[in-house]
């Protein structure tokens, strides 16, 4: 047996060095980014050891899921589950092949939610992590499944669940299927909370459309990024049908706090310690 | 040729026939040659002529079905909290014997029905009307019939500050476990996550020519393509017919319309869709309620699985 742990060991520093490699390769020192917000110059080695928080204005970027999950989970400690379902364009839908593609040679994902289970300071939860760089993290009919066979798997091995929500609503090239993952989601965590298990929702930006009309909004406890984006239909299409323009503060996190549809702001540094203690609060290890 | 076409067409017959003796031979003739245009029409119904005749105004509303489909129907109005809102109409009623909770979404005949009934889009205030309302029938033990007919929730201000996205979140997982038979009736027009909080139910009945669908074909052109003028073939594309959600396994049941308007045979209508409440209020009553939930909750569990198996 004790070959077998040598050899574990051994592999595990081989990945860890590889891993550390591939984090200094992925940014290069010279590269700045301009924060949309304060419209400072800051490095991308300065944005990274800052949470890709803009250590100015505390700007929130937007991360990708892998970001995300390495903020969040305990070094090594996330499963990926579902990773090889990929959309398949059953209907034939004018180039959707076509986006699906572009979106997964630029995101190297393969759609637009990340699932698995992680650990938070040692408690184990399941977690799904959308990602907006694939196609807006529009809702399919993999995303929805994916999402769905999560809740089923927590619901199974008793875990507290967490979602990671940004998303532009469900996908427009699925048509009728994807408006059906929210129903599908839905009562797969209808189901989970019948059940007793725990739903932390997490907003990021933004969270819009079929995804804040489902799974987004029915957490146990909600908790969203400062000024994200948060609402169901599109400021152009509101305005267009008030005939008014709508106050800049309309439909971010601190408008829909104020309005008492979401339970707390958390800044993106306190996030893994609340985190940490709502889990511990509701029976974590 | 389309619908406007048709229907200019049948209007010229129609003003020649007005200048003949009723019951002569040249009436009965262009009585029959507009009966064969309507057929040759109606049996060819393109997905964008479907939508057109979904949303004709003068196309039977909510309040027909309610009026002809159940007696002694007794409005309740109001969520409770803030608002009663007009696009929906709830209350009790018997259908036979039977009584049941009706939820409808509705458009009005008229402008002033309309500036109520907010052409059929439903606030958040409207939603929760609904879920209390069955609620409420789940702890008297009455079926849900829901009737939808909404061009999609309404995307107003208020609403937003209101939490639309939260209330149709809350029908979508109440409905989903209610211990009731719950049977959802689509009448014409069935857009997005707005006609979706109320079609989370056991069956779901759809007329012939109602469409149903991820948004409005106008609003599909514009995101997708950004061309508002190719609404027809968003619409082809789109597979919001009857019988493509009938083919998706997402509708139980089709009702064939009269040829011609809806509303010059409503009657034939009604009937059948009696008849398919009947049969089914009557198979759903007699399961047992976990039965039945489990059934409901597996139902929406199966839709749209990807086919990920190569």
């Amino acid at each position: 047996m004790n070959i077998f742990k040598l050899r574990h060991d051994k592999l595990n520093i081989f990945h860890q060095n590889r891993r550390k490699e591939a984090v200094k390769k992925e940014i290069p020192d010279h590269v700045f980014k301009k924060c949309p917000e304060c419209e400072n110059d800051i490095s991308v080695v300065t944005l990274r050891d800052n949470l890709y928080v803009c250590p100015n204005c505390g700007y929130h970027f937007k991360i990708s899921a892998n970001e995300r999950i390495r903020q969040l989970c305990d070094d090594f400690s996330f499963k990926e589950t579902d990773a090889k379902y990929i959309t398949k364009n059953i209907n034939n839908f004018p180039d959707y092949d076509k986006k699906l593609n572009a979106a997964k040679s630029s995101t190297g994902m393969n759609e637009a939610v990340v699932c698995g289970i992680g650990k938070i300071n040692g408690q184990p939860l399941a977690l799904a992590v959308m990602d907006s760089n694939f196609m807006m993290g529009s809702m399919g009919s993999v995303v929805g499944e994916k999402i769905t066979r999560l809740i089923e798997l927590a619901d199974k091995k008793k875990l507290p669940l967490l979602i990671s929500c940004t998303s532009g609503g469900a996908r427009m090239q699925e048509g009728i299927v994807s408006l059906m993952q929210m129903a599908k989601t839905s009562a797969a965590l209808k189901r989970f909370s019948n059940n007793g298990g725990l739903y932390i929702s997490l907003l990021t930006h933004p969270t819009t459309g079929g995804v804040s009309a489902s799974f987004a909004m029915l957490g146990d406890i909600i908790l969203a990024e400062p000024k994200c984006l948060v609402g169901f239909a599109g400021r152009r299409v509101i305005e267009k049908t008030i005939n008014e323009k709508l106050p800049d503060n309309f439909q971010t996190a601190e408008f829909v706090l104020e309005n008492g549809f979401i339970d707390r702001i958390v800044e993106r540094k306190d996030l893994k310690s609340e985190l940490n203690l709502l889990l511990r609060m509701h029976g974590g290890k | 040729m389309s619908i406007e076409l048709i229907e200019e067409e049948i209007r010229k017959l129609r003003l020649e026939m007005d200048a003949m003796e009723v019951g002569s031979p040249e009436y009965e003739n262009q009585k029959d040659r507009i009966y064969d245009l309507q057929k040759t029409f109606f049996s060819s119904l393109s997905a964008w002529d479907r939508v057109t005749l979904a949303r004709d105004p003068k196309r039977a509303k909510a309040q027909d079905y309610i009026k002809h489909l159940f007696t002694d129907f007794i409005e309740l109005h109001g969520d409770r909290g803030c608002k009663d809102d007009g696009a929906i109409i709830g209350g009790l009623a018997y259908f036979e014997d039977m009584p049941v909770t009706v939820i409808a979404e509705s458009k009005g005949k008229s402008f002033e029905e309309n500036m109520k009934m907010n052409f059929g889009m439903v606030s958040p205030e409207g939603y929760r009307k609904a879920l209390r309302l069955a609620k409420q029938a789940e702890k008297f033990n009455r079926p849900i019939i829901t009737i939808v007919d909404t061009p999609g929730a309404y995307p107003g201000k208020v609403a937003e500050e209101h939490g639309q996205a939260e209330a149709i979140a809350k029908c979508l997982y109440t409905f989903a476990d209610l211990k009731v038979p719950v049977i959802c009736i689509v009448i014409s027009e069935g857009g997005s996550g707005g006609a979706l909080a109320l079609s989370v139910a056991d069956r779901i009945i759809m007329l012939e020519n109602a469409v149903y669908s991820i948004l409005s074909p106008e609003g599909f052109a514009s995101i997708l393509w950004k061309d508002d003028s190719k609404v027809k073939e968003a619409a082809e594309v789109m597979k919001m017919t009857s019988y493509d959600l009938k083919e998706e396994k997402i509708v139980d049941y089709i009702v064939k319309e009269p040829i011609g308007k809806i509303e010059e045979n409503f009657m034939s209508v009604i009937d059948q869709i009696k008849r398919l409440l009947h049969d089914n209020l009557k198979e759903l009553s007699a399961k047992k309620k976990s039965v039945l939930v489990e059934e409901r909750l597996n139902k929406y569990r199966n839709l749209g699985v990807p086919p990920w198996k190569m």
